[in-house]
């Protein structure tokens, strides 16, 4: 056979071919997974950002870890249909589920030692949508960029001296929220606190005209100023017990506003409010008639994720619904994984 | 009795517009999973959407392939070769079904909603921690496991083309519109 000498050295060569071409695929993928890029902010780096002063609460939510279910209705007075064509803003009743709870990884913490409280909420429609909402009593959110959030954790949990300094110095917006941290009154009750969306959504309406909005509840109760000391005094979840005795006498409500962007207004960066005199429209009010520990309560299966939206409603440029999104995801799959640490009987979810 | 030597043209042009796909998606799937950038929603949105494509395909391609067959491999290819070739066809058509589903139904145990074109899919398992678990780590462990056989499948095909040159990557790569061609002597 004349040609066996040639043969050889042709299928040597052709084998590496194939070799480079399977290892180029190889390296693309593990490229395309992040592999090569320590850098890169990773939602489990955010998430892991949240255990790194404590062990993680196995089984809990990675953060606002403390928390309670409660249930209701959202009242829609018809008014935001002129905003987004979503069933939510038709005048009707919609069944709410949603979740007091207090911005910390620690499950067990102090009531009164937590600054932040944060409400989630998802309402169903009969169409089959969702709008779901992770909300804080915050005006602005601390920082700009997803960026500057992960640094906030990694200065946060640094035991060098200067790391706060040094994060202040990088992240200027985060004197504001510096500043309302330290000013802003305390108040005894889940009831007589204001939440916000801080994020900024694209309402769309029938005729396809797009709004940018963001949106608050405001307590229908008149919140009292009660000093943090005053409050240590009343127990470590006395907004827990507080919020069931309230609800026990009667429902608790809110006004849900939504504040309409003027040309112009920027939706990408919640760290600044936009100006007092935006246009507000009240679209419907939050009814919550009865609460229910996280345990076995209706809330705790829900991943209350801002981007759940209805038809009508849609993410703006603002940075960081995608990646709370990416990043409770996360949170979700980790304590569903550790169900042996949060035992769960019979799910209590209603949907 | 004539001997198949190719695909039929429907087969050949599933085929590639599903090699396209799934690979897409795989890539697109590490991708999603390791960022928290804005476009991260919008991978999501093409993850699932694929999916979709890809399922609907795939029962598309078995129904076909069940009715037109294969063209039988080389008579001189060895035994354990064969064997390999028929067990990965088997766990590839498996996992173009399989994974689309394990991911809907990772998502209904989650209760998150997959929309598609503006509809709210429905549900397909209820809500389920434990469930949610384990179609997590199928879905998670079966994607490599996935683009380890594709590795594999393309590895071999060059073989087939470069180095046996036995007719075998023609039967799927060729332009030609004609299911069945003259031995090639």
């Amino acid at each position: 056979m004349p040609e066996a000498p040639r043969a050889a050295p042709r299928a040597l060569g052709s084998l590496v071919l194939i070799a480079a071409i399977v290892a180029f695929a190889a390296a693309a993928f593990a490229y395309t997974a992040g592999w090569f890029s320590p850098g890169r902010l990773t939602p489990q780096k955010l998430v892991d950002g949240f255990d790194l002063r404590s062990p993680p609460p196995l089984g809990h939510r990675r953060n606002h870890a403390k928390g309670i279910c409660f249930t209701g209705v959202f009242e829609s007075t018809g008014a935001g249909f002129e905003l987004s064509r979503a069933q939510v803003f038709q005048q009707g009743r919609y069944p709410a589920i949603g979740r007091f709870n207090l911005a910390t990884p620690d499950p067990d913490a102090d009531d009164a030692k937590v600054r932040v409280r944060g409400l989630g909420l998802m309402i169903s429609t009969p169409d089959g949508q969702q709008w779901r909402m992770a909300m804080i009593d915050a005006p602005f959110f601390p920082v700009a960029t997803v960026q500057g959030f992960h640094d906030l954790q990694l200065a946060s949990a640094s035991t060098a001296p200067d790391a706060m300094a040094n994060f202040v110095k990088a992240h200027p917006e985060f004197a504001a929220f510096g500043a309302w941290a330290k000013t802003a009154p305390w108040t005894g009750s889940y009831a007589e606190e204001r939440f916000n969306s801080l994020d900024s959504f694209i309402f769309t309406n029938g005729a396809g005209q797009d709004h940018g909005v963001r949106w608050s509840l405001d307590p229908a109760a008149e919140p009292v100023a009660v000093a943090p000391g005053e409050l240590a005094k009343r127990g470590p979840n006395f907004l827990e017990t507080e919020i069931a005795d309230r609800i026990k006498k009667g429902p608790a409500r809110w006004t849900m506003l939504v504040t309409v962007a003027n040309p112009g207004d920027q939706t990408s960066d919640p760290s600044k409010a936009w100006p007092d005199d935006r246009r507000k429209i009240e679209v419907g009010s939050l009814i919550v008639d009865r609460i229910e520990p996280e345990a076995d309560g209706p809330c705790r299966d829900i991943n209350f994720d801002p981007t759940v939206l209805p038809n009508g409603m849609r993410v703006s440029d603002d940075p960081f619904p995608p990646a709370r999104s990416s990043a409770y995801r996360v949170s979700y799959d980790r304590r569903t994984a550790e169900e042996k640490d949060y035992p769960r009987t019979a799910t209590g979810s209603a949907q | 009795m004539t001997i198949i030597h190719r695909f039929t043209p429907l087969q050949r042009t599933l085929h590639w517009i599903m090699a396209v796909l799934i690979l897409a998606m795989l890539f697109i799937g590490v991708g999603m999973a390791s960022t928290v950038a804005h476009i991260y929603l919008r991978l999501v949105h093409i993850h699932e959407t694929l999916g979709l494509a890809i399922l609907i395909l795939a029962l598309i391609r078995l129904a076909v392939r069940l009715r037109y067959g294969a063209p039988a491999l080389p008579l001189d290819l060895p035994e354990p070769i064969k064997l390999a070739a028929y067990l990965s066809h088997y766990a590839l058509y498996a996992l173009m079904i399989a994974m689309p589903l394990i991911g809907w139904a990772m998502l209904s145990a989650a209760q998150y909603p997959v929309v598609l074109w503006g509809v709210w899919l429905p549900r397909i398992v209820p809500q389920s921690a434990s469930l949610h678990t384990a179609l997590w780590n199928a879905h998670f462990y079966l994607g490599f496991l996935f683009f380890a056989l594709i590795l594999m499948h393309l590895a071999a095909a060059l073989f087939h083309a470069l180095i046996r040159r036995d007719g075998v990557f023609d039967s799927m790569a060729s332009l030609s519109t004609h299911a069945e061609a003259a031995p090639a002597e």
